[in-house]
């Protein structure tokens, strides 16, 4: 699970605009500069990483992912069932 | 941005020499085609003109829209300040929209069976997008939106933008129109119409064999000519009438009347007599229909005066561009009447009797052009005519 873990930091980190290299698990989301379009492409680039569906609702995602540790858990939650 | 260039200079110099855009696809495997030649703009790196994050809400066809408004806007040397964005209409014509998104999109999910496609499709494929991505690149806040006529798109966006700066809608616009489908689907589509050439694109030629599909994009400022001489712009030239109509009877064939009505339609909004136009710059396509069709309308229209106006089709270089077009050909009359020259109808094999006009063959013409004209005919019998006079 490490290794999810490992790879959902550097999926999200790939996402975020300018300079900014590496993301902490306690980093908000919305503190990162992610547009709605980079927040597309991270649940896409997720999905496609773990080959899982990943129960995204543009309208209610600010309820499920506020932190980088939020969306880390979610995605090892979805693999573990996968398994 | 064109087959023959990616700048108005290269276009323009490739098109007075006659130069040939046409070439066997490589955006396509021409394996799976029936021998069908393209028109493609070549050597385009998108990196060149945009950054990773840039570049993925970008179909090729709005690439094209925002490299040809960034020049066309530089160009003019406007400065968007003290109100002026909020007073620029962006209006964009395509024919199809982001065709290769969507083809892509469909390869990936009947072809691949892929669970999920990419998140940004409907945004990129959206027929406003290159109206949308130009106004958000360029800073332009004033009315803007997309229009769609196939073929004529392009020529209705400029007429459209013209009489909105004409009208004081809007005190300056950025418009003109942009393709991007030479994609698979797309050409198998075409195919399926049986129209397209596999040698070359001949209009109003004998033993011509259709058309031959392009890509590209061009833009142009457009503002009041009071105003751009006020703030001392290069001028490239004047709009003196658009005109319009539909055909209102077969999808595909054209038809005279209704060709003849969108030319007319253009000469009255001008006030503009026959015998002053000096250049044509045809629809011109290469398909049998339209070649002859246009070539009656433009008797029907112009009388005896239409075997003395020198007539050409661009197209012959550069394909045709569909919803770009217009706007190509548009650029094509302005460079025309500034220069005095006729561009050539290339490849032209001698006389069809259905077609016994001046087609200005194979070679540009010197020719003093104070006023020229551009016809659009779509399918769906949509027509748009535009008329530019050299800078008063």
């Amino acid at each position: 699970m490490a290794e999810v873990a490992e790879d959902v930091l550097a999926i999200i980190a790939a996402k975020i605009p300018g300079e900014r290299k590496g993301v902490r698990l306690t980093d908000k989301l919305e503190e990162l500069g992610l547009e709605s379009v980079d927040f597309l492409e991270m649940v896409f680039d997720l999905e496609e990483k773990f080959e899982i569906q990943v129960p995204y609702n543009a309208n209610t995602a600010a309820d499920d992912f506020t932190t980088v540790e939020d969306v880390v858990k979610a995605i090892q939650g979805l693999v573990e069932q996968k398994a | 941005m064109s087959p023959l260039g990616h700048d108005t200079l290269s276009y323009w110099s490739g098109l007075a020499a006659g130069t040939s855009g046409i070439a066997q696809p490589t955006l396509v495997d021409p394996e799976l085609l029936q021998g069908e030649v393209v028109a493609e703009v070549k050597d385009y790196n998108a990196a060149d003109h945009f950054d990773e994050r840039q570049l993925a809400p970008l179909d090729r066809v709005s690439q094209f829209a925002i490299v040809a408004a960034r020049q066309a806007i530089a160009q003019s040397g406007l400065e968007l300040g003290n109100g002026l964005s909020e007073r620029t209409a962006t209006i964009v014509g395509t024919g199809i929209g982001g065709s290769t998104t969507l083809d892509e999109s469909y390869k990936r999910l009947y072809g691949e069976n892929a669970k999920r496609i990419y998140p940004l499709t409907v945004p990129k494929l959206m027929p406003n997008a290159p109206a949308s991505q130009v106004s958000m690149h360029c800073g332009l806040r004033g009315p803007s939106f997309g229009v769609v006529s196939a073929c004529s798109s392009a020529t209705h966006a400029i007429g459209t933008a013209f009489q909105m700066v004409r009208t004081g809608i809007a005190s300056a616009a950025v418009t003109g129109g942009t393709e991007a489908c030479i994609n698979l689907g797309t050409l198998k589509a075409w195919e399926a119409l049986r129209v397209m050439a596999n040698d070359t694109c001949r209009p109003f030629s004998r033993d011509r064999r259709g058309l031959v599909i392009g890509e590209g994009a061009a833009m142009v400022v457009l503002e009041t000519l009071e105003g751009a001489r006020k703030r001392g712009a290069e001028i490239i030239g004047e709009i003196v009438g658009f005109g319009m109509s539909a055909d209102a009877a077969d999808l595909t064939n054209p038809d005279i009347g209704g060709m003849a009505r969108g030319v007319q339609a253009c000469l009255d909004d001008g006030g503009i007599a026959s015998q002053d136009v000096d250049y044509i710059n045809a629809h011109g396509t290469g398909t049998a229909a339209n070649d002859t069709a246009e070539t009656a309308a433009l008797k029907a229209t112009f009388g005896d005066q239409a075997s003395k106006i020198p007539i050409s089709s661009t197209k012959s270089m550069v394909g045709h561009a569909l919803g770009a077009a217009g706007a190509l050909e548009f650029i094509a009359i302005l460079l025309a009447a500034r220069e005095n020259v006729a561009p050539p109808t290339a490849n032209y094999l001698g006389p069809d009797p259905a077609c016994d006009l001046d087609y200005v063959p194979d070679e540009a013409r010197p020719h003093k052009i104070d006023l020229a004209v551009s016809n659009s005919f779509a399918f769906g019998g949509l027509n748009a005519v535009l008329a530019v006079a050299k800078t008063p």
